[in-house]
């Protein structure tokens, strides 16, 4: 049995050690916002935060996460009222939206450690993350929106 | 029998939501069940599935109560609480018609479009998409095809709200109007919608109704926000991959690395005997293993021992497939279309112009890998699946489930992307088998490698474009002849047209030119191609564009007036191309830029693109696109603009790095790291210009891929007299 906590709450798993979290999420707890992609972390659409930072889940095994601090996306506010995802609404972000759980958790990260990014800054936290609809130029605008409703959130 | 559920899965119960909990999409609930049993569902009493399955039997069997909702056609639903449900019967996988397609109807009848709930259609035949000839999400018509049907569907409704509302007040239906939700009179009186449904949908169905004319929408037009948007930005939002069922199982499947081949033996005991493997079965084409979790279906499923039968494709690779394309161009091809006398015009001609461009193979590479969960019952099976083909999706399941194809349910969940590799469902049957084999739920799910190494390949095209110039520069004869393999004669034998759907493009060839010729030679090369967005839109487009530019060099004249002239009489053809080069900079770019324009008539639209592009270190940088569309009436601009920027990314993607290699049989892109895709820091800046008009509405899902490539190239010829007539552009060192 493994324990870790996620989205704030104590975990126990059954699971091989070697299962990827991302599955674990997936199939054993439910949790399917965290999405499987390329199984390489080539792609970003497992992207959850470890103790705060983005990390690809496909390729981070159970045994790794022993006694971390799990974040998926269902956990990253209660009610999509994360600076993320307000902007992300605003902008009406996603296509499909099968990769933006991944974008969201990537942007979410980058934020908590940069509070004010540039382009650059975003290219580099976002480069990760595949988006086959192309969102990118959205994506963008979204993150610097989300930078000014945290920001007028702090007046 | 069924046996109880598959013992649980691990996490502790206070740890873990329950199996079904995750469940918050907006599309609810309602869309699990089968043709015939949803229209009569509730959509408030849709909380669980085995309500769900009890409430089968027939329209009126809903378990609802009093609370049913009226259907008042078979794509709107209202419930005495005033809740407004529109079961859209297009595939959401991107394009936005789960917001689009209500709005129309909404626009007709009068309600608060945040409001509407979605649930995605059955298979039905009112939901048949004439222009694709089944129930199809495809050829970016989406939008054509329900502009009438879905704005007459509210008129219509509207029409029966007013008159059960007159009837209750005994008076003329002239003295109501409808107005957000409610029917007023002209004494002050109201009801709201729910008040009326019930009544409304036993009047019989209005025959004539009046559309609003464009002045009058007050949503059409305008951009709220999407419907779907909620469900993807929280994580609830359920593509295939998500779906849970009570005891489901999982699957992974193991097929031939050689395309075609199958298993000729299987040595599965090591496989068997790993923790959580409850079965391994051979279905055509492949070996399946299913298990607890899909984590022991995979590393199972890679301890398979399987010695291949390779079948034909063994020795193939990408030379022996452009030989053979190469070799059939030398017949003359079947002629598709005819103006004048090209032939004679070419080959009398003192100096002509040739040229042969040649497109690769492709992949889909949607960002959910492929699967399905099936879930069998002694007599039916229930279908779970991103489909873009629910009619297709059912007979599949039906013959592998061996039940009629009415005894299957098609709950077609959101589509994590489809471009055309979910109009198949070679994924479908092995997931039915499973859960036929088990008596359990069964979700099967490729890996990324599966996917890539078993796509329907966009089909290699190779385009001979032979061409003459008259003494003032103007184009007097234009001849294309496409050798490529068929898409259609697979995808449909009944189909007995002998002209692909690879040419399509060039039939709309939008410039005049005396003498015009398109043919189209047919050779199959041993693996089977598909649709991929922009299906020979984008091949054509290359061929087509580049070879303007080329033509316009040899005239010694502008691109874009070369263009211009060949349009003379096509003022909207005109302006979308004067608009790009005036937003572009045309004819002025910075110091260390280069632009190229192309431009393409398709899916009743208009699009051009003009690509400014740089070098940096020796390699070509793409810095801008400018994209100029008209595609009629748009019925929500900011899904349309999302569109555009998508379909440039798409075709950034292909024009920079597309490109599948085979050797032996095998392909060699395996995953994202081989199959190169742009990435966020890699993304040009993008311009989208969409012109106003109130034309019918045209197609964008697929619109502006194709001229990203010939945009490029042009801008690369500009920039160095360089002429690449083949892609990608990383093949011949460029990028």
């Amino acid at each position: 049995m493994t324990l870790m906590t996620v989205n704030d709450r104590a975990i126990d798993v059954d699971a091989a050690p070697d299962t990827p979290l991302l599955w674990v999420l997936r199939d054993h707890l439910a949790m399917t916002g965290t999405k499987y992609g390329c199984g390489m972390a080539l792609c970003g659409a497992c992207t959850v935060h470890i103790d705060g930072a983005a990390t690809r889940s496909c390729v981070l095994t159970l045994s790794a996460v022993a006694g971390k601090r799990v974040t998926t996306i269902e956990g990253l506010s209660a009610d999509r009222s994360h600076a993320v995802q307000r902007a992300w609404i605003e902008l009406d972000v996603p296509q499909c939206g099968y990769c933006q759980s991944g974008q969201i958790m990537s942007a979410a990260a980058l934020l908590a450690i940069k509070p004010d990014p540039s382009d650059a800054d975003i290219d580099a936290a976002m480069a990760g993350n595949l988006c086959r609809c192309g969102t990118y130029p959205r994506i963008r605008q979204a993150i610097h929106r989300a930078v000014q409703l945290l920001m007028s959130g702090r007046e | 029998m069924k046996a109880p559920a598959a013992t649980p899965l691990a996490a502790t119960p206070s740890a873990a939501a329950p199996a079904d909990a995750g469940r918050r999409d907006f599309c609810g609930r309602a869309s699990r069940l089968g043709a015939g049993l949803m229209l009569a569902m509730a959509v408030p009493a849709f909380g669980g599935r085995p309500a769900a399955r009890a409430s089968g039997g027939g329209p009126g069997a809903g378990a609802a109560g009093t609370a049913a909702p009226a259907e008042l056609n078979a794509w709107l639903q209202i419930a005495p609480d005033d809740s407004i449900t529109v079961i859209v019967d297009r595939s959401e996988m991107g394009q936005g018609v789960y917001t689009a397609l209500p709005m129309l109807l909404a626009e007709e009848l009068e309600v608060d479009f945040t409001t509407i709930r979605i649930i995605a259609a059955p298979v039905g035949d009112a939901y048949v998409n004439v222009g694709n000839g089944g129930q199809i999400t495809g050829t970016s018509n989406s939008v054509t095809d329900a502009w009438v049907r879905l704005r007459t569907a509210g008129a219509q409704a509207r029409t029966l709200l007013i008159a059960a509302a007159a009837a209750k007040w005994r008076i003329a239906p002239e003295r109501c109007r409808a107005q957000r939700a409610r029917i007023e009179n002209d004494r002050g009186l109201s009801f709201s919608y729910g008040q009326l449904a019930l009544a409304a949908a036993k009047l019989p169905l209005p025959k004539d109704v009046k559309l609003k004319s464009p002045s009058q929408y007050t949503l059409i037009g305008t951009s709220p926000r999407r419907l779907d948007t909620p469900g993807k930005v929280d994580g609830s939002a359920e593509f295939g991959l998500d779906v849970k069922l009570p005891g489901m199982l999982y699957a992974a499947i193991a097929q031939c690395p050689v395309l075609g081949g199958r298993p000729r033996s299987v040595d599965s005991r090591t496989a068997q005997a790993m923790h959580g493997v409850r079965r391994v079965l051979e279905v055509p084409g492949g070996v399946v293993v299913v298990a607890e979790h899909f984590w022991q279906a995979l590393k199972a499923r890679d301890a398979l021992e399987i010695v291949w039968e390779e079948g034909a494709n063994g020795t193939l690779d990408n030379a022996a497939i452009r030989a053979l394309l190469d070799h059939a161009s030398a017949t003359a091809g079947l002629v598709a279309k005819q103006a004048g006398d090209p032939g004679a015009v070419i080959k009398s001609a003192a100096k002509k112009f040739s040229a042969v461009y040649e497109l690769p193979m492709l992949a889909h590479a949607t960002m959910e890998p492929l699967n399905c969960t099936a879930d069998f019952h002694a007599d039916r099976c229930d279908l779970y699946v991103g489909t873009q083909v629910q009619q297709l999706a059912q007979t599949a399941a039906a013959e592998a489930a061996g039940v009629p194809a009415a005894r299957v349910n098609v709950v077609t969940t959101l589509l994590g992307g489809g471009f055309g590799r979910r109009l198949e469902v070679d994924f479908i049957p092995a997931a039915v088998l499973a859960s036929k084999a088990l008596g359990f739920p069964v979700k099967l799910i490729w890996t990324r490698e599966d996917d890539m190494t078993h796509d329907y390949y966009r089909p290699p095209v190779r385009e001979a474009i032979d061409a003459v110039l008259d003494d003032r520069g103007k184009l007097l004869a234009w001849q294309l002849h496409i050798t490529s393999p068929s898409i259609t004669a697979r995808f449909d034998p009944t189909n007995k047209d002998p002209f692909d759907s690879v040419i399509e493009y060039v039939q709309n060839y939008p410039y005049e030119v005396p003498n015009f010729g398109l043919s189209f030679t047919r050779r199959e090369i041993g693996i089977d191609v598909g649709y991929l967005r922009s299906v020979s839109h984008a091949p054509n487009c290359f061929a087509v564009e580049s070879s303007l530019d080329e033509l316009a060099t040899a005239a010694a004249k502008n691109p874009l007036d070369f263009r211009l002239e060949l349009l003379a009489a096509k003022p909207r053809h005109r302006n979308v191309l004067e608009l790009a080069a005036e937003r572009s900079g045309w004819g002025r770019p910075r110091s260390d830029r280069h632009l190229g324009l192309a431009f393409m008539e398709g899916y009743t639209s208009l699009v051009a693109q003009v690509a400014e592009i740089g070098f940096n270190g020796g390699k070509l940088q793409v810095h801008k696109i400018t994209c100029v569309v008209d595609c009629g009436q748009m019925v929500n601009p900011r899904i349309v603009e999302s569109q555009i920027e998508s379909g440039i990314v798409f075709g950034l993607s292909a024009a920079l790095w597309g490109g599948i290699t085979v050797v032996a049989g095998r392909v060699q892109e395996t995953n994202f790291n081989s199959y190169r895709l742009l990435r966020a820091n890699e993304m040009p800046e993008v311009e989208v210009v969409l012109v106003p008009s109130d034309a019918p509405p045209g197609g964008i899902g697929e619109l502006a891929v194709g001229p990203v490539a010939p945009a490029i190239c042009n801008a690369l010829f500009t920039a160095t007299g360089r002429r690449v007539r083949s892609l990608p552009l990383s093949a011949h060192g460029l990028v």
